[in-house]
């Protein structure tokens, strides 16, 4: 009950006039920039942190919330339409949403994708409002011990659990904790990798890495390839609007979509490729018309946009309530808390509850408008997806620097930013994962505060970490998670070896 | 299964990797380097250096799992690149932070990154370029600094607002 009083709260917030207003600029602004090619949720978000400096911080949290939804919606739009997923998690999306718009079944694509991830969006933020409380009860009593196991947990799903290598991914965790070293030790006052420059006292902004990573080094990597790839927008033909023989065929992939990412976003377990594909390869397994798919089958996309909003609302209950990023974008998000400086937590929902639940209230509303707007002004969107490469991608950098130069107009912080474009396109060249470094910086040192924190109580005694029965049970975990895929590749080439 | 290494072509050893490795290596000693130069006062507890240590030892082994990650040649394919192209958007890059740096402000330095890029994606119109960088940065600016309030550097152009 407890969690319906709050959200009616949250809610109160969420519709005042100018929270409203911010919703709506922040969904039309996460559509707009999402929908740019290359561009995914988290790059959105950490491009617009600088516009909402300004704003008080529930008013800019609720912006926040209608540029991730809408980056999100921004992003699945692209994938359909030109068959270049800002992210992974557009990928399966983009498998059978492609096709549809290559058959002139665009219209309909992109209506499955916006009622889909409405209502997944909808079950996922209640799932989180009735959740979220409960999870929050039982941190309460989290010790800084469990902390720093649940973060380690964290760390390795997002790294080397999934992913193409657990090598590369833990290479790419390592250089973000690295980053996160940098700056002065709040608890000794001493710097560390700072160098004798004075810039690097601050430490490593999160927005610079991101935008270094995400932005600059998309641009380098495209304009590397230039001669490799042709994108083909597929113009929008024929109807906008599904069939009746569309919604029987979406209804049921939507809730199954929903069922896999909700509770895999929830979990740390990182990120949304994993439910997309579980569900895309379940719509195939159970689908009427296996002969679509490959062609363009309405399940394809109907299941994984479902799967993708879910997870995305699944991600934000470790993040509100345990301070836990889990993807690249919950870590923007966690940036953008942390600027007002707020703690994501058990601590925040008792002590700013009209901040939370007025920001999950805006879940909801950001739902329903990117569901009312995001249809009519199909056409204006792609007229944004038409622009031409060399100054669409002359903007997007334009736009990046533009961020930081706001933010700290310094040599050093925009040498940075350029040293991290090259190392993005490094990464991508040499496929190392990059939301990982990300995870990295922001998590790197809250993991080591608690870590120093529990160390201090103990007196030095590293056996505490296995005497709380919470931290013992989640360090296992995390060392499972690390072993096993290296023992299950060892399997694997055992196994090739006998054939 | 063609990625295992009995496959001969894919045993190859790949430079690339091997540079890799090294970097890592290199970043592992700069934290302990860097790590011996704190004064640890704390007797119970860790002190600022406990970190650092722990993920040197990290990056120091992740420096050997790539290193034979690249002696077995397990590095994913590459595909031919421009370099020219890349060069050419870190020379914009280059030109911005020294325009911003030596005080030309924010509406030189952004033209000067939306050129280059636009030529490095293939765009061979540098004076139209020129125009459209112009009036898309000083749109930004006014939107800054008069919607957002929020201050951008202010060079020779930027003063005549």
């Amino acid at each position: 009950m407890d969690a319906f009083v709050a959200l009616a709260n949250g809610m109160a917030v969420a519709i005042q006039p100018m929270n409203l207003l911010y919703a709506l600029i922040g969904v039309l602004l996460g559509t707009a920039v999402g929908v740019l090619p290359g561009i995914g949720p988290a790059l959105t978000v950490a491009l617009l942190l600088p516009v909402t400096y300004k704003l008080d911080p529930g008013g800019s949290l609720i912006m926040f919330a209608g540029i991730y939804y809408g980056g999100m919606y921004g992003g699945s739009t692209t994938a359909i339409l030109i068959n270049t997923p800002g992210e992974s998690a557009s990928m399966a999306t983009a498998l059978e949403g492609n096709k549809m718009a290559k058959a002139g079944r665009g219209g309909p694509a992109l209506a499955t994708a916006a009622i889909g991830s409405f209502v997944a969006g909808t079950i996922a933020t209640i799932g989180l409002a009735f959740l979220a409380p409960w999870l929050v009860d039982f941190a309460v009593n989290f010790g800084p011990e469990d902390y720093f196991a649940l973060m380690c947990v964290a760390f390795v799903t997002v790294s080397a659990t999934f992913g193409n290598s657990p090598v590369r991914g833990l290479t790419s965790l390592f250089i973000g904790l690295t980053l996160g070293l940098v700056g002065i030790d709040k608890l000794t006052g001493q710097a560390r990798l700072a160098f004798g420059i004075p810039e690097l006292l601050d430490g490593v902004e999160v927005t610079t890495l991101a935008v270094g990573l995400f932005a600059v080094g998309e641009a380098l990597y495209v304009v590397s390839r230039r001669h490799h790839s042709e994108e083909k927008l597929e113009p929008v033909r024929g109807s906008l609007w599904m069939t009746r023989e569309d919604w029987k065929r979406s209804w049921k992939p939507w809730l199954r979509g929903t069922m896999f990412g909700f509770p895999i976003g929830a979990l740390p377990a990182g990120g949304a490729e994993i439910p997309t594909f579980l569900s895309y390869s379940t719509e195939k397994r159970l689908t009427k018309h296996p002969e679509e798919f490959g062609k363009g089958a309405i399940e394809g996309v109907a299941g994984p946009e479902a799967a993708n909003n879910a997870s995305a609302a699944g991600t934000l209950v470790p993040l509100l309530t345990l301070g836990l990023p889990t993807s690249a974008t919950a870590a923007m998000m966690l940036a953008g808390f942390q600027q007002y400086g707020l703690n994501p937590g058990p601590l925040l929902f008792a002590e700013r509850p009209e901040l939370v639940w007025g920001l999950i209230a805006s879940l909801f509303i950001a739902n329903v408008m990117l569901l009312v707007l995001n249809l009519p002004l199909v056409g204006l969107w792609v007229k944004l997806l038409a622009i031409p490469q060399p100054w669409l991608y002359a903007g997007i950098l334009v736009f990046a620097t533009t961020g930081t130069i706001a933010a700290k107009p310094s040599v050093v912080e925009l040498s940075m930013l350029a040293g991290f474009g090259v190392m993005g396109f490094l990464m991508r060249r040499f496929d190392f994962p990059i939301a990982p470094v990300v995870i990295g910086l922001i998590l790197g040192p809250i993991a080591e505060s608690q870590l120093r924190r529990a160390m201090s109580i103990s007196l030095g005694d590293p056996m505490a970490l296995l005497q709380s029965p919470v931290s013992a049970t989640l360090l296992a975990i995390a060392l499972i998670a690390l072993v096993a895929p290296f023992v299950m590749q060892g399997l694997g080439r055992f196994k090739a070896n006998e054939d | 299964m063609s990625d295992l290494p009995q496959d001969p072509a894919s045993r190859r050893v790949d430079p690339a990797g091997v540079v890799i490795a090294l970097a890592l290596a290199g970043l592992a000693a700069v934290l302990v380097w860097d790590a011996s130069q704190l004064q640890s006062n704390n007797p119970y507890g860790m002190g600022p250096h406990a970190m650092p240590i722990v993920i040197a030892v990290g990056l120091g082994i992740l420096a050997i799992g790539n290193l034979v990650e690249a002696l077995r040649g397990n590095l994913p394919e590459r595909e031919s690149a421009d370099p020219k192209a890349v060069w050419l958007i870190l020379g914009g890059l280059a030109m911005l932070i020294a325009i911003i740096g030596l005080g030309g402000g924010f509406i030189l330095a952004t033209t000067a990154l939306f050129v280059t890029t636009a030529t490095a994606f293939g765009r061979r119109a540098i004076l139209a370029d020129l125009v459209i960088g112009l009036v898309l940065t000083t749109l930004i600016y006014v939107a800054f600094s008069r919607l957002l309030t929020l201050s951008l550097p202010a060079g020779p152009l930027e003063r005549l607002f």
